[in-house]
C-alpha cells in the first residue's frame, strides 16, 4: 500500500481519473444536448399555446404551434415589425443583457423592476398574421421573491385580455404561487386593458376584496406583494415603454376596418 | 465484512439504520424537495443512482486510491455522476428537472453519498458496495416519499398531483395548511418520524452523553473559606 502514496502514483491516479471523468461528463452533455434544446423549445411553445387557451391536453404541441402561431419581432419604440431580425433566432433575453440592444431603466420608469429592457421583443400572432385573432406577448417583472416570467395574450383588438400565465416564478407556494391556479387565471378572460382610445395609460389592475368592472381582477389573497408585482409588470409592459405603441395599431386597424 | 448478506445490506438502511432518521444525514435536500410526491420520487431515484454507482466505482479503484487524495477522488467520481444524472433528467424529464432545479446538483454535497463511499465502498467489493449504495439511497427515498406524502396531502390536498382533499382555492372544502408547503414543515414531519421509529426500535435511542447534577463543590468551597 505504501506505493499508493508515492508522488508518482498519486499524480497518475489523479490525472487518469480526471481524464475519464471529463470524457464521461462531456460526452453526456454533448449526446444529450439536442434532446435538451428540443425540450426547451417544446416547453416554450406549449407555454405560448396554453395562454391562448386553444391548446387542449393531448394535442401535439409542435403541430398545433406550426398551425396557429406566427412569431414576429416588434420594435417596442415605434410599434412596427422589424424585418431585420429573424424571430426564430432572436433571443430577447440575450438582447436585454447587451447594452447595444437594450436600454437601462431607472427609478420611476422601472416599475416592473427588470433593470434593463430590450429594444425589440418577439410577439406571437395567432391565426392570420395580418389580422390576428390573438397576440401573445412575453412579459416579466419582480414578484415578491424574484423575477416572474410569463405570457400575456390579448385579442385582435389589442385591448381585450385572453389570458395571463407565468412559466417561471418563485412566489410563496399556496399564496403568491396561486398565480398558477387555473381558477385565478380564468378571471383574466375578457378583461380590458385601456379605456376608450387612450392607449397610453393601461387601466388594468389587481384589486383587493372583490373586483368589479372590466379593468379589475381579484388580487391573490394573502399575497399583496405578488399582486402588486403583477399589476406593476402589466402597467409597465402595456404602457408606452412596452407594447402600447404596438397594440395601438390594432386599435386603429380594427376601427378602420369597421 | 464478507459475512454481510445481500438482504441486510439493502434493507437495513431502509428502517434499521436509516441515513436520514438515524444518522440524520442529507437533511437539507429532504427539506427542500419534499413539497410534492412526484418531485420526491425523482429526487429519491436520482440519489439511489448516484449513491449506488459512486460506491461501485470508488470500490472498483479502492486499491489504487492514494490515501492523501482519497476524498477528492471520491468527490470527483460523485460530481461526475451527478452531472450525468442532471443532464439525463434535463433531456428526458424536463418538467421535473425544472422543479428540482439546483437540488440535483446539490446531491454532490449530500452527506449520504460521500459517507457511503468513505465508510463502506473503500473497504468492500464493488458488488456489495453497489448494493449498499442502493440500500442507502432507498432509505433516503423512502423518507422523502413519506415526508412528501404528508406535505402534499396536507399542503395541497393531493397525492402525486391527484386531488384527494378538494381545496378551498379550487372550490372544495379543505383549507390547506400553508406551512406544509414551506420547507420548515419537513423538520416537523422528519422529527415525528424519528420519534416513531425510535419508539419501535428503542435501541436507536442514544445514551445521554451528560447529565446535569446538583452542584456539590460549592459547599466544600464554602467550608474551605471558613
Amino acid at each position: 500500500m505504501a506505493s499508493n502514496n508515492s508522488i508518482k502514483k498519486t499524480l497518475i491516479v489523479a490525472f487518469s481519473l480526471c481524464v475519464v471523468c471529463s470524457v464521461v461528463v462531456s460526452s453526456a452533455a454533448v449526446v444529450l444536448k439536442p434532446k435538451q434544446v428540443q425540450n426547451q423549445e417544446l416547453d416554450r411553445k406549449s407555454n405560448i399555446l396554453q395562454v391562448t387557451q386553444l391548446y387542449k391536453p393531448g394535442d401535439d404541441v409542435e403541430e398545433k404551434y406550426a398551425e396557429l402561431i406566427t412569431p414576429r419581432v416588434v420594435d417596442l419604440k415605434t410599434g412596427e415589425y422589424s424585418d431585420d431580425l429573424d424571430p426564430d433566432s432572436y433571443d430577447q433575453f440575450d438582447a436585454a443583457r447587451d447594452p447595444a440592444t437594450s436600454r437601462t431603466l431607472s427609478g420611476e420608469d422601472d416599475i416592473a423592476g427588470i433593470g434593463r429592457q430590450e429594444n425589440y421583443s418577439t410577439v406571437y400572432l395567432v391565426g392570420d398574421p395580418d389580422d390576428p385573432e390573438q397576440i401573445v406577448m412575453p412579459i416579466r417583472g419582480q414578484g415578491l421573491w424574484g423575477l416572474m416570467e410569463g405570457f400575456l395574450s390579448v385579442r385582435g383588438d389589442g385591448n381585450t385580455i385572453v389570458g395571463l400565465s407565468y412559466y417561471d416564478q418563485s412566489e410563496t407556494p399556496g399564496l403568491g404561487g396561486e398565480v398558477d391556479n387555473p381558477r385565478w387565471k380564468a378571471k383574466w378572460d375578457g378583461k380590458k386593458i385601456y379605456e376608450g382610445d387612450d392607449f397610453q395609460d393601461p387601466q388594468i389592475q389587481l384589486v383587493k376584496g372583490g373586483a368589479s368592472g372590466e379593468y379589475e381582477v381579484d388580487a391573490l389573497s394573502g399575497a399583496s406583494l405578488t399582486s402588486r408585482g403583477v399589476t406593476n409588470m402589466l402597467r409597465f409592459w402595456l404602457s408606452d415603454e412596452g407594447y402600447a405603441p404596438y397594440l395601438a395599431r390594432f386599435h386603429d386597424d380594427s376601427q378602420g376596418g369597421a | 465484512m464478507a459475512t454481510d448478506s445481500v438482504k441486510d445490506v439493502v434493507l437495513s438502511p431502509v428502517f434499521k439504520n436509516n441515513p436520514i432518521a438515524l444518522q440524520v444525514l442529507g437533511i437539507c435536500s429532504a427539506l427542500a424537495v419534499t413539497n410534492s410526491m412526484s418531485v420526491s420520487l425523482v429526487m429519491g431515484l436520482a440519489v439511489i443512482v448516484v449513491t449506488a454507482f459512486s460506491s461501485m466505482f470508488v470500490s472498483l479503484i479502492r486499491n489504487h486510491i492514494p490515501s492523501s487524495i482519497r476524498i477528492i477522488v471520491q468527490m470527483t467520481i460523485i460530481a461526475s455522476l451527478v452531472i450525468v444524472v442532471d443532464q439525463v433528467l434535463r433531456a428526458y424529464a424536463y418538467d421535473m428537472s425544472k422543479q428540482l432545479s439546483v437540488f440535483v446538483g446539490l446531491i454532490i454535497t449530500n452527506c449520504i453519498v460521500m459517507g457511503r463511499a468513505e465508510a463502506y465502498a473503500m473497504q468492500n467489493g464493488p458488488v456489495m458496495s453497489f448494493l449498499d449504495g442502493v440500500g442507502n439511497g432507498l432509505g433516503y427515498a423512502v423518507i422523502l416519499l413519506i415526508v412528501g406524502f404528508v406535505r402534499e396531502l396536507l399542503g395541497s390536498g393531493s397525492v402525486f398531483g391527484l386531488t384527494i382533499l378538494p381545496t378551498v382555492q379550487s372550490g372544495g372544502w379543505y383549507v390547506p395548511n400553508g406551512l406544509m408547503l414551506l420547507p420548515p414543515s419537513a423538520f416537523f414531519v422528519i422529527g415525528l418520524m424519528i420519534w416513531v421509529l425510535r419508539w419501535f426500535n428503542p435501541e436507536q435511542i442514544e445514551k445521554t452523553e451528560y447529565r446535569i447534577v446538583a452542584n456539590s463543590k460549592a459547599k466544600i468551597k464554602e467550608t474551605a473559606n471558613v
